[in-house]
């Protein structure tokens, strides 16, 4: 279950902890590597040993071997073997583990670690073993307060997955997403904060306005999102550290749909036109307040987000008749419709290395997220159901998180993740019901 | 089409309650919800919600994903308009909501132009702008809460509310 933390302050993090990388030896020419080029992947088996511990730090040892092999096997690349199969029992960290021991239970890669308490601090090593090379081919020590223990084994996770798919990791992420309580009709709703494995997850409105679609900004300290609560329903920027809330502008009407530019200086959102029927989107400079009209057409133009350059945007519209994706520059320059199947097309998001675009879809009743190619092309549904909706990327592009909705006057919506090949569909645990999930960018 | 959907409902409703079937909601049926407040028809006193809400009715319907008023919706949107001109201290937020069956950004900008078209009905109807405010929901409050057409047909809608000026019952 998610356990409440305080909020520690990233940059106060970040002072506090400090990588030593004790040896990276390079990767011989048959390393060992997870083939995630194809479609369905064969995890790789991997034995993850208990960490090694002392001075009072038997719990911190069993809670990081617990967030590695949790976020390595849910990734869908890993297959973490049980500890009742291992022959060997690693009681010496500096010792060469007997490899032929490891051979014989399958395992690819091996994990050894130790953790001790060092002057009220916390001290964590570990390293990472190719076992048919016998190749050492990561190690870290990290050194950081207990209070940050999980972080630690997000980092050493990110390590280990780096190393061997050679992709960068994910997991020393954040999610923010509405938490939702209470009955369909009247409910609460309540920004939240969360690790990208569903711990510490920290609550920060307090359900007295209906709040949906919030953003992480670049630098992950603040969120952007829609408020719907007295007054006109508007956009808002939320500092997580110093829990200031800020309006976006002061606008006649109703704005929606925000999201941050890369650089973090802009938001860019729909805004409902005088007339009350249209909406438009537009761009707003947070230092200098200059608000920027990118479309103007008498449709419901929205859910903006950037290509990762910031060179360009992708929007829906419904300008054409129905909900179809569009693409523009970012000055709004040569808006062009991408999407032509069947159905309609909604909430684009533009992935982190630029190669796709998510995508909700609806068609014959039915909600999909899917994937595109910027220019329309490729188009690869990931997963279908009675209500998928709302696609965020993991900073490595590999998988992505939304949130399906179930019927009926008991239902709500869950947070789900899926690998971009479309296989290693899993729900993502939250207190509640949880809808409008926004993947953070990588922490370190 | 759509009148027939809509007594075809009414009819599911009633019948509905009657065998008092705990997946049907009384939040099924506005006409329940009306009288229950009101707690019988005219017997509300006059300029007062329950008034309104009994006598004149509070809210209106859309087709899927459209905001243009159906000849039902302007009926009473009609009556409301001569109801406000009859008690000219009244003032009313005119919320715009959708069914569940759309994405949250789109239902939200959907729902606002149902509010807005609700509204200009009632200021062609003589109504001042000054005393109707209005407000987008999108989907996030659902009146009806079943998983079928019947539902949605209701959650589609608009609901003028009374924020202040009304007399007391």
């Amino acid at each position: 279950m998610p356990n409440s933390a305080s909020l520690a302050p990233m940059r106060n993090f970040l002072v506090m902890l400090s990588f030593l990388v004790l040896a990276l030896v390079p990767r011989t020419s048959h390393a060992l590597e997870v083939d995630v080029s194809g479609g369905r992947i064969n995890p790789l088996p991997i034995a993850i040993t208990p960490f090694l511990v002392g001075g009072g730090a038997e719990e911190a040892g069993a809670t990081l071997g617990e967030v590695i092999s949790n976020n390595l096997g849910r990734s869908g690349y890993f297959d973490p073997l049980p500890q009742n199969s291992f022959i060997e029992q690693i009681t010496d960290f500096n010792q060469e583990p007997r490899f032929a021991d490891w051979r014989q239970i399958q395992a690819k890669a091996l994990v050894t670690g130790q953790v001790y308490v060092d002057g009220g601090k916390i001290r964590v090593e570990f390293k990472l073993f190719d076992v048919n090379s016998q190749q050492q081919i990561a190690a870290q020590q990290f050194s950081t307060s207990p209070k940050n223990l999980r972080r630690i084994g997000h980092l050493a996770s990110d390590v280990i997955y780096k190393a061997l798919t050679g992709i960068d990791g994910y997991f020393d992420t954040q999610i923010v997403f509405v938490d939702e309580t209470g009955p369909k009709d009247q409910r609460v709703k309540k920004l939240a904060v969360m690790d990208q494995d569903g711990f510490n997850v920290r609550t920060l409105t307090d359900g007295s306005e209906l709040v949906v679609t919030p953003r992480f900004s670049p630098n992950s300290q603040e969120i952007t999102y829609m408020s719907i609560g007295q007054g006109t329903p508007r956009v808002y920027l939320f500092n997580i550290v110093t829990r200031q809330k800020e309006i976006v502008g002061e606008f006649a009407n109703m704005s929606f749909a925000p999201r941050y530019s890369p650089d973090g200086q802009r938001v860019i959102m729909s805004l409902l036109t005088t007339d009350g029927r249209n909406s438009n989107i537009y761009e707003m400079d947070l230092r200098s307040r200059q608000l920027r009209q990118l479309t103007n057409t008498p449709a419901i133009n929205t859910g903006p987000s950037y290509a990762p350059d910031g060179s360009q945007i992708t929007f829906e519209s419904d300008r054409g008749g129905t909900q179809q994706i569009y693409v523009m520059g970012v000055d709004g320059s040569g808006q062009n419709r991408i999407s032509f199947g069947d159905g309609r097309y909604s909430t684009p998001v533009w992935s982190p290395d630029g190669q796709y675009i998510a995508f909700t879809k609806q068609a014959g009743g039915r909600f999909a997220i899917g994937v595109m190619k910027p220019d329309g092309s490729g188009e690869r549904i990931l997963t279908e159901g009675y209500h998928n909706e709302g696609p965020t990327w993991a900073p490595n592009g590999r998988v992505l998180m939304f949130f399906r909705d179930t019927p009926g006057e008991n239902g709500g919506p869950q947070l789900y993740s899926v690998d971009i090949t479309g296989y290693n569909e899993q729900q993502v645990q939250t207190p509640g019901f949880g809808s409008d999930p926004a993947w953070s960018p990588r922490l370190n | 089409m759509i009148l027939r959907n809509l007594s075809g409902l009414k009819i599911a409703v009633a019948l509905c309650c009657v065998l008092a079937l705990t997946a049907c909601s009384k939040k099924n049926t506005p006409n329940l919800e009306a009288s229950n407040a009101g707690l019988g028809a005219g017997a509300s006193s006059p300029g007062s919600e329950a008034d309104f809400a009994t006598n004149v009715g509070d809210r209106i319907y859309f087709v899927v994903d459209q905001a243009d008023l159906t000849p039902e919706g302007e009926e009473i949107l009609s009556k409301q308009a001569a109801w406000l001109q009859q008690y000219p201290g009244v003032s009313i937020q005119m919320e715009g909501h959708s069914d569940e069956r759309g994405t949250r950004e789109y239902n939200i900008a959907l729902s606002a132009r149902r509010a807005t078209t609700a509204r200009e009905f009632l200021i062609a109807q003589g109504v001042e702008a000054s005393r109707i405010s209005s407000i987008a929901y999108g989907k996030e409050r659902p009146a009806a809460l079943c998983d079928a057409e019947q539902c949605w047909t209701q959650n589609r809608r608009a609901v003028t509310v009374i924020t202040g000026g009304a007399r007391t019952s």
